[in-house]
């Protein structure tokens, strides 16, 4: 064989390789997690509160967990959304190359690369300085802070990638430029904007540092924002961090939940994308 | 000539210090095609972007002098640039469908422009369809994206968008380059029929192309207009040995 063809296959293992580590490592997380937590599944899990006291109960689910989580990420992808897309739609069409839109992109970058615990010590700090407590609300705020930079940086790369034409041919028919901006960008860009939601409330589900002091923990369901709030990655350390094998056993079947609904939602956002996807120009 | 209906005036235009077009000056008559030609590089399509302004939409543009249409300056201070594009359609080199429908991107204009009517709206995208003579080829699948049509349907589509908006004059930028010859024929021949009633410029590299549909034409070259006049007189009497040798297929 000569050596080009076999410099391709060479190389061509070594992609094939590369991939299945990824999907490899997916697939065994969830057989580990599975089969860890087998024992502890159950639809009380999933529809009951702890029993047997706090969360180390034996007993009862952690339905307080789920709801938190659901209620925590929502809350916190709404308000990043709300103020995501118009940072990112002034970045790309309206602030061009000024030192404004550098020093925001630069901000940004690095405000993603700082971890979640920082987020959640900066929350805890206005919270005590406001005299509030852990609760929902401020649990919602701290993720909201950590999903921002990963929405607008994502948003903002996609939006770069809007075709020159298009623009052009919505400015050629007397299109302001607010109006090319949401009729023809947002649309072009829409797969893209549900792709950095999807990434950021991946982030944002399963980040425990952040609402640990700012969210706090509670076997009940939070009634307004003002009650702290279970959340699922916490269930898992706290469950973990017993010294008994049955709650330990918990933490995993919580995992499990956890990687479910993560999975569920990346999903259902897959087959969206691909509805919204129909009008997108290639 | 017929009545001037676009003038320009010392026309200057140049990006981050590179000179495109050099103190230009020409009349592009009403309801007639105007042929803009030229080897490439030579600024035609920056002359054509500049009656619209679609050159304001480059970084580091400098323009001086003027384009008159009719009696307004486009390039005048407090102008407000959409009432000037809103009398222009524009066709681009590629076809650039915009990322909804047929029906949307036809009803696209007219909707940011006022009209609202549901009624209206579809005796517009109806009847402009028909003048593109796309009508029957998409009057089924007017939700469709605009996408899934072909070069030739597209390209025809942004004709139909173009004559949505009413416009006085119509902007073509080589519109025919990207497709095959057939779908060509079929652009040259609506620019043939409609320009009864608009005023047609027409960028072209190709000679044989602007001799089929020019009534009147300019030739530039590197950024400077060597000549301008009627058909017959720029192709087969030209004055300048430039213009001469270009249509003569000695270069270009």
């Amino acid at each position: 064989m000569d050596k080009r063809k076999l410099e391709e296959n060479f190389y061509k293992i070594l992609m094939i390789g590369s991939t299945l580590i990824i999907v490899g490592s997916l697939v065994s997380i969830l057989i580990v997690v599975l089969f860890k937590g087998a024992l502890a599944l159950s639809i009380s899990m999933l529809t009951q509160t702890p029993k047997g006291g706090y969360y180390l109960g034996k007993e009862g689910g952690i339905l307080n967990a789920i709801i938190g989580s659901l209620y925590l990420a929502g809350g916190a992808t709404f308000i990043a959304f709300i103020t995501s897309l118009p940072t990112a739609l002034y970045l790309n069409e309206y602030a061009g190359r000024s030192k404004l839109a550098i020093f925001t992109r630069q901000s940004l970058d690095i405000l993603w690369s700082v971890p979640s615990i920082i987020y959640g010590v900066f929350g805890f700090t206005i919270m005590v300085y406001l005299g509030l407590r852990a609760s929902l609300l401020g649990g919602i705020i701290a993720l909201a802070l950590l999903e921002l930079p990963i929405m607008v940086r994502v948003m903002d790369e996609v939006m770069k990638m809007v075709p020159l034409k298009l623009k052009e041919a919505s400015y050629a028919l007397g299109a302001t430029k607010l109006e090319t901006t949401l009729n023809v960008i947002t649309r072009q860009a829409l797969p893209g904007v549900l792709m950095a939601i999807l990434l950021a409330v991946g982030r944002a589900v399963g980040d425990a540092a952040s609402i640990l002091f700012t969210a706090g923990y509670s076997d009940a369901i939070p009634g307004s924002l003002f009650d702290p709030a279970a959340s699922l990655p916490l269930a898992v350390f706290f469950q973990l961090g017993t010294p008994f094998p049955e709650v330990q056993q918990r933490a995993y079947a919580s995992g499990f939940i956890l990687l479910v609904i993560v999975l569920s939602l990346s999903i259902a956002s897959r087959l969206l994308t691909k509805r919204f996807m129909r009008y997108v120009i290639k | 000539m017929s009545k001037p209906h676009i003038s320009i005036q010392n026309l200057n235009v140049s990006y981050e210090g590179h000179h495109v077009l050099k103190d230009i000056t020409l009349d592009i008559p009403e309801k007639q095609i105007t042929t803009i030609i030229g080897p490439s590089g030579c600024g035609k399509t920056t002359l054509l972007r500049s009656i619209n302004r679609l050159i304001d939409l480059i970084d580091g543009v400098k323009v001086s002098g003027k384009v008159l249409v009719g009696k307004t300056n486009v390039f005048d201070n407090g102008i407000d640039v959409t009432d000037i594009r809103k009398k222009m359609g524009f066709i681009a080199q590629m076809p650039n469908p915009l990322p909804m429908s047929t029906y949307d991107n036809i009803a696209y204009g007219p909707r940011i422009h006022g009209i609202k009517e549901r009624k209206r709206l579809d005796q517009i995208v109806e009847h402009c369809l028909q003048t593109a003579s796309l009508w029957n080829e998409v009057k089924n699948r007017l939700t469709e994206p605009a996408s899934k049509l072909s070069a030739g349907q597209q390209q025809r589509l942004c004709l139909a968008r173009a004559l949505a908006i009413e416009p006085e004059v119509l902007l073509c930028d080589e519109p025919t380059s990207a497709l095959d010859p057939i779908s060509a024929g079929h652009i040259e021949e609506q620019l043939l029929t409609l320009k009864k009633d608009y005023t047609i410029v027409f960028v072209t590299h190709v000679l044989r192309q602007a001799k089929r549909l020019a009534d009147h034409v300019i030739f530039l070259y590197l950024g400077e207009l060597v000549e301008q006049g009627p058909a017959e007189t720029v192709f087969y009497q030209p004055s300048d040995p430039k213009t001469k040798a270009y249509v003569e297929g000695v270069f270009g």
